[in-house]
């Protein structure tokens, strides 16, 4: 009766979300291992019957999880994130050095990164921090506390040479958001992040051409749409003179001057027609557009015409764009043929070729979409895309129903932490974010890193059952 | 639901906004665009090889030698074979079916041994003639799995110096094991220049990416060629040797077994190195090569040894001189001591035996007509100074001089293959004769007989040193590497311990030799040059004598030293002294006297080979 009960109260959506990802993950990591020159239905030694192990040992895991009442979560919090913090500084020291970074512990056969126990320490102190009935992000204790929190797990982290696990601890901005923290916060995090990026993947103009579509987007919503074809007539006007002018004298300059003169003409216009309107969002807009493009330009002028080459490798090499031997971009090029060569249904279980044969590396690891890309084709690939957006909304609704705030802010750090792998691993695999070597959740080979995301999930499964209830 | 806030549904819609970005993003991959979109059975991307071309190799005058000519193979990825016509594929390649049964059941059982993949190719046919190739090229869509590879096979410009240039042949699993530049398949040098300059010869493979179609067939670059590496063609090479002299060289030796090394002094620049018999380095190219190489392996008169650096001989009286610089340099004798010599030396009941002539002769009159009692007495006196109280040192320190001239040990020619020779130590006299043994005892090395061996190659550079007085480099073949430096010890000057002057009474006795009234080297006279040479008979226990000569010129600075053994020649003035004159008159005067051409013809007709009966 009770356990009928019990059951009622777990969200059995989540769970088999969960357990269809992780059997997915299985089978192709088992397909990323499969040797046709050598087919062997199992072998115990390959990745994909450890990794079977580490499944199981999940399911133990998620027991005792459940079995934990929900009040420890938060009372151990604390405790469970001096442990976390203490153990990512000790790695940097006594760490085993992979790829680069220090930042696994090693014991026998077992390996551990204690980044994965940070990631959920923090998720819970935070959630503990912000729940308390009066904080507001307006004190300035409160935000001091917050960003200390916060602050302590990455500078271990980035100090152990990880900066994929460091840049996680960002995406806190988004639970950050949604407990009261300004939106202007939110929208200049994002849009920096996107602007530093983008000028050094692709040519200023077209940041420049995106800051004009994010402007004129703004104006739209804030203002009126008026203000916003006039300013545009006039922009797109003042770049089509001044380039035919020098199209006709026979001057060949590069497309940014052309477009700047378009975006100052479109400004000038915004803030006349906004003033006389007394409309005080056309300021801000400006502000922010201008701010945008100088930000553009010192970045690309600063990696392209400061930095020595050395210098500018050391830099495309931090951010992921350049990791190997071979050239920029090997990596991602492999992977891209790769899924790309799975077309729409793909070449069939087991039948692929681009992934094995070390054309990707690290194929079970951070590159295990690529066997998904290619062996089940786009329809393999959108099923998984849909399925981590629907369990990412699923989790943030199912946080917004929680009676605990506690509950809520950690339901919203979990969505958070698998939308950042979501977006940054399959965003690698095709080419969209730099390589930041990251597993994609529940996907990728590897018991720390699954144990990881399982108790990350469950534990907020477990809230869940409390939902109604305010647990401190 | 309860009433959820603006900032959920932004959150929602910024988790929504990258899953729609990565629906586009993956559908214009997977589905859209053209150069990602295959079928499932096939290759995205084929690795194309670019074999670079080997580097040239000229002569020392930069006359081209070895050059390289197309070829091209028919590679197989066995994983992509699908049924075929296989009776148009035969008429295609010229061969029969039963031919082709036995090249498939080939690539089984390698592919069974493991030593090919299934999915990366390998070579199917060696060698495609060039209509083959035409006729092929044509209906290659037909065949999955079939590609021709495109490689460079070597061209010879001269049919010699086969034993200089080496050969080039197919890699194998230790090979590539050593080096993990070489895939199964390829190809590099083995034996002489090829072997020892191959890192600079083979140059750099490129590698090319295209998109392929369901068939095979290209569909044009991938990423335009971003990913491409260009192949880098091997650095040529200049050799020391003068091809025409070579040549010449290896005309006069025809039909007779035994080497010719000729040197530069000054440099240590090898002019010509001929092993005879010799055989044209084409031989070895391409698909013949398997066979002719059976064939000359199996020849008793082991074409392939190459006697100039491998071959071991006593060296007989050219040995003389440098006895008598030893004495002089250990001052047991001036230039004008005479010794007596009654038809030989004689030592109680010992006797070592010398032509009949008149004496006592001083040291320039002994070199000149090679009395042997007079070489005995040095040798003994040397082994036997006061200052040596024991044989023992006393033989050490004469085998030093032997040593410094470059005997006994591996000159550090650029020869993968040379033999050091044989001079033997104390120790060796000690155990053979269990410690009890005089200078008596060994007396006839004094004359270049007994345990000793030397080859071509050393007795040549000790001639140059003698010529030098006092100096040489090591012998080298390489001149030049295109924009690289060849090895420094090749320009390092190797000292022999034995002052300048001493080296003036040796060189008058070796003029002597040649010009001298009772010269034993009359045919070696060359009009206007200052030869100086020794005559040598090696003694051969399986047969008649080898002749041996050896020569400078001229006799000041000189610019040519010689080395000349022809086996079973006799006296080294019927064979060895005429040819290695005329190897000397052709270098320094580019033509044969005219007085001298009936030794010449002499020569080149001379047939040591097939037996007079
Ligand atoms: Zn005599």
């Amino acid at each position: 009766m009770v356990q009928n009960n019990y059951n009622k109260k777990v969200d059995w959506v989540t769970i088999v979300i969960y357990a269809i990802l992780v059997l997915f993950g299985w089978i192709n990591i088992y397909a990323a291992n499969y040797n046709p020159e050598n087919p062997v239905f199992f072998d115990m030694g390959m990745e994909y019957a450890k990794q079977l192990i580490w499944i199981s040992a999940s399911m133990v895991l998620i027991w005792v999880i459940f079995m934990t009442d929900s009040k420890f979560y938060v009372a151990f919090s604390n405790i469970l994130y001096g442990v976390a913090v203490f153990l990512l500084f000790s790695v940097i020291f006594l760490g085993k050095e992979i790829n680069g970074a220090k930042s696994w512990f090693e014991l026998g056969p077992i390996r551990f990164q204690p980044a994965e126990l940070a990631k959920i320490a923090t998720a819970l102190t935070l959630a503990r921090m912000m729940s308390r009935h009066d904080f507001t992000f307006k004190k300035f204790k409160n935000l001091a506390s917050i960003i200390a929190i916060w602050a302590l797990p990455v500078l271990c982290i980035f100090l152990q040479n990880d900066t994929g696990s460091a840049l996680v601890f960002f995406v806190f901005i988004l639970p950050f958001y949604r407990e009261g923290l300004p939106g202007s916060i939110l929208v200049f995090g994002l849009m920096g992040a996107i602007v530093s990026v983008l000028t050094l993947v692709y040519p200023p103009y077209s940041v420049l051409a995106l800051i004009i579509v994010g402007a004129l987007v703004a104006l739209f919503v804030k203002t009126d749409k008026k203000i916003t074809g006039i300013a545009l007539m006039y922009g797109v006007g003042a770049f089509a003179i001044v380039l035919g002018l020098f199209y006709i004298v026979g001057l060949n300059l590069r497309w940014e001057l052309f477009m700047l003169v378009g975006i100052l003409a479109f400004s000038i216009v915004v803030l006349i027609k906004g003033f006389s309107k007394k409309i005080k969002a056309v300021v801000p807009i400006a502000i922010f557009m201008w701010g945008a493009v100088v930000f553009t330009f010192s970045s690309s002028y600063f990696v392209n015409d400061v930095l020595s080459e050395y210098q500018r490798n050391r830099v495309y090499v931090l951010l992921g764009f350049k990791d190997d031997p071979l050239g920029a971009g090997y990596n991602v090029n492999q992977s891209k043929i790769a899924i790309g060569s799975g077309g729409f249904s793909g070449k069939g279980y087991l039948q692929g070729t681009q992934t094995k044969f070390d054309f990707v590396p690290e194929q079970s690891t951070d590159f295990i979409f690529c066997t998904v890309g290619e062996e089940w084709g786009y329809l393999g690939t959108l099923t998984v895309v849909i399925l981590f957006v629907f369990l990412m909304i699923r989790l943030i609704f199912l946080a917004e129903k929680q009676h605990s705030s506690f509950s809520r802010i950690y339901g919203y750090c979990v969505a958070s932490i698998f939308f950042y792998h979501f977006t940054i691993n399959i965003g690698m695999t095709i080419g969209l974010a730099p390589v930041i070597g990251i597993p994609l959740p529940f996907f990728s080979y590897g018991g720390s890193s699954l144990w990881g995301f399982t108790t990350l999930l469950f534990i907020f499964l477990k809230l869940d059952t409390n939902r109604s209830e305010l647990i401190r | 639901m309860e009433n959820i806030s603006r900032r959920t549904i932004v959150i929602a819609l910024i988790f929504i906004f990258i899953g729609i970005t990565f629906a586009i993003k993956l559908f214009i991959l997977q589905v859209y665009d053209p150069s990602y979109k295959f079928s499932a059975a096939n290759n995205t991307q084929k690795e194309i090889i670019n074999f670079p071309a080997r580097g040239l190799v000229y002569d020392r005058n930069g006359k081209l030698i070895v050059s390289n000519q197309a070829d091209y193979d028919l590679m197989v990825v066995p994983r992509e074979l699908k049924s075929m016509d296989s009776l148009d594929f035969c008429n295609a390649l010229e061969i029969s079916i039963e031919d082709l049964r036995q090249l498939f059941a080939g690539m089984r059982s390698r592919l069974r041994n493991r030593k090919i993949s299934r999915i990366k190719p390998s070579v199917f046919y060696r060698q495609l003639s060039a209509k083959q190739y035409g006729y092929l090229q044509e209906k290659l869509y037909k065949y999955d799995g079939f590609f021709v590879q495109r490689r460079t096979l070597r061209k010879y410009e001269y049919p010699n110096a086969a034993h200089i240039l080496g050969y080039i042949s197919e890699v194998g699993a230790s090979d590539i094991k050593k080096d993990d530049y070489y895939i199964s398949g390829d190809y590099h040098g083995k034996n002489g220049i090829e072997s020892t300059y191959e890192n600079f010869l083979r140059g750099e493979k490129g590698y090319k990416y295209v998109l392929v179609d369901v068939h095979g067939r290209e569909k044009g670059a991938f990423r335009d060629g971003q990913s491409d590496i260009p192949a880098k063609a091997g650095k040529d090479i200049k050799l020391t040797i003068d091809v025409d002299l070579q040549q010449y060289g290896e005309q006069l030796m025809q039909n007779k077994i035994g080497a010719i090394v000729a040197l530069e002094p000054s440099t240590g620049e090898i002019l010509s190195l001929v092993s005879a018999p010799h055989f044209d380095p084409s031989l070895l190219v391409g698909k013949k090569r398997a066979g002719n190489f059976a064939a000359l392996n199996a020849d008793t008169l082991k074409p392939l040894f190459n006697r100039a650096i491998m071959g071991r001989y006593p060296p007989g009286s050219t040995f003389k001189p440098l006895m008598g610089a030893i004495g002089l340099q250990e001052g047991v004798l001036t230039p004008e001591t005479k010794y007596e010599c009654n038809g030989g030396y004689w030592v109680g009941r010992f006797h070592q035996g010398c032509h009949a002539h008149y004496s006592p002769w001083d040291l320039r009159k002994a070199i000149a007509n090679s009395c042997n009692a007079y070489f005995s007495q040095i040798f003994r006196s040397v082994i036997d100074q006061p200052k040596t109280s024991t044989v023992q040192d006393g033989f050490e320190l004469w085998k030093n001089y032997l040593v410094n001239f470059g005997l006994g040990y591996k000159l550090g020619v650029d020869f993968s293959n040379e033999d050091r020779g044989f001079i033997p130590n104390s120790d060796y006299y000690d155990k053979w004769y269990n410690k009890s043994w005089s200078s008596l005892t060994v007396v006839s090395l004094a004359i270049g007989q007994g345990e000793l061996g030397t080859t071509p190659i050393q007795m040549a550079n000790m001639c140059a040193a003698i010529g030098n007085e006092g100096y040489y480099y090591t012998p080298h073949i390489i001149k030049e590497i295109e924009s690289d430096t060849i090895p420094s010890k090749y320009k390092a000057k190797r000292a022999t311990g034995i002052d300048k002057e001493n080296f003036e009474p040796i060189k008058d006795g070796m003029e002597m030799a040649v010009w001298g009234d009772m010269g034993t080297a009359g045919l070696a006279r060359i009009p206007d040059l200052t030869i100086c040479g020794k005559t040598g008979t090696a003694q051969n226990p399986h047969g008649e004598d080898h002749s041996v000569f050896m020569a400078f010129a001229p006799k000041e600075n000189p610019q040519i030293a010689i080395a000349v053994y022809v086996e079973n020649g006799g006296y080294g003035s019927t064979w060895a002294a005429p040819i290695a004159s005329l190897m000397v008159e052709k270098y320094l005067n580019k033509e044969v006297h005219s007085s001298r051409k009936w030794i010449e013809k002499r020569m080149l007709e001379g047939d040591l080979v097939h037996g007079s009966e």
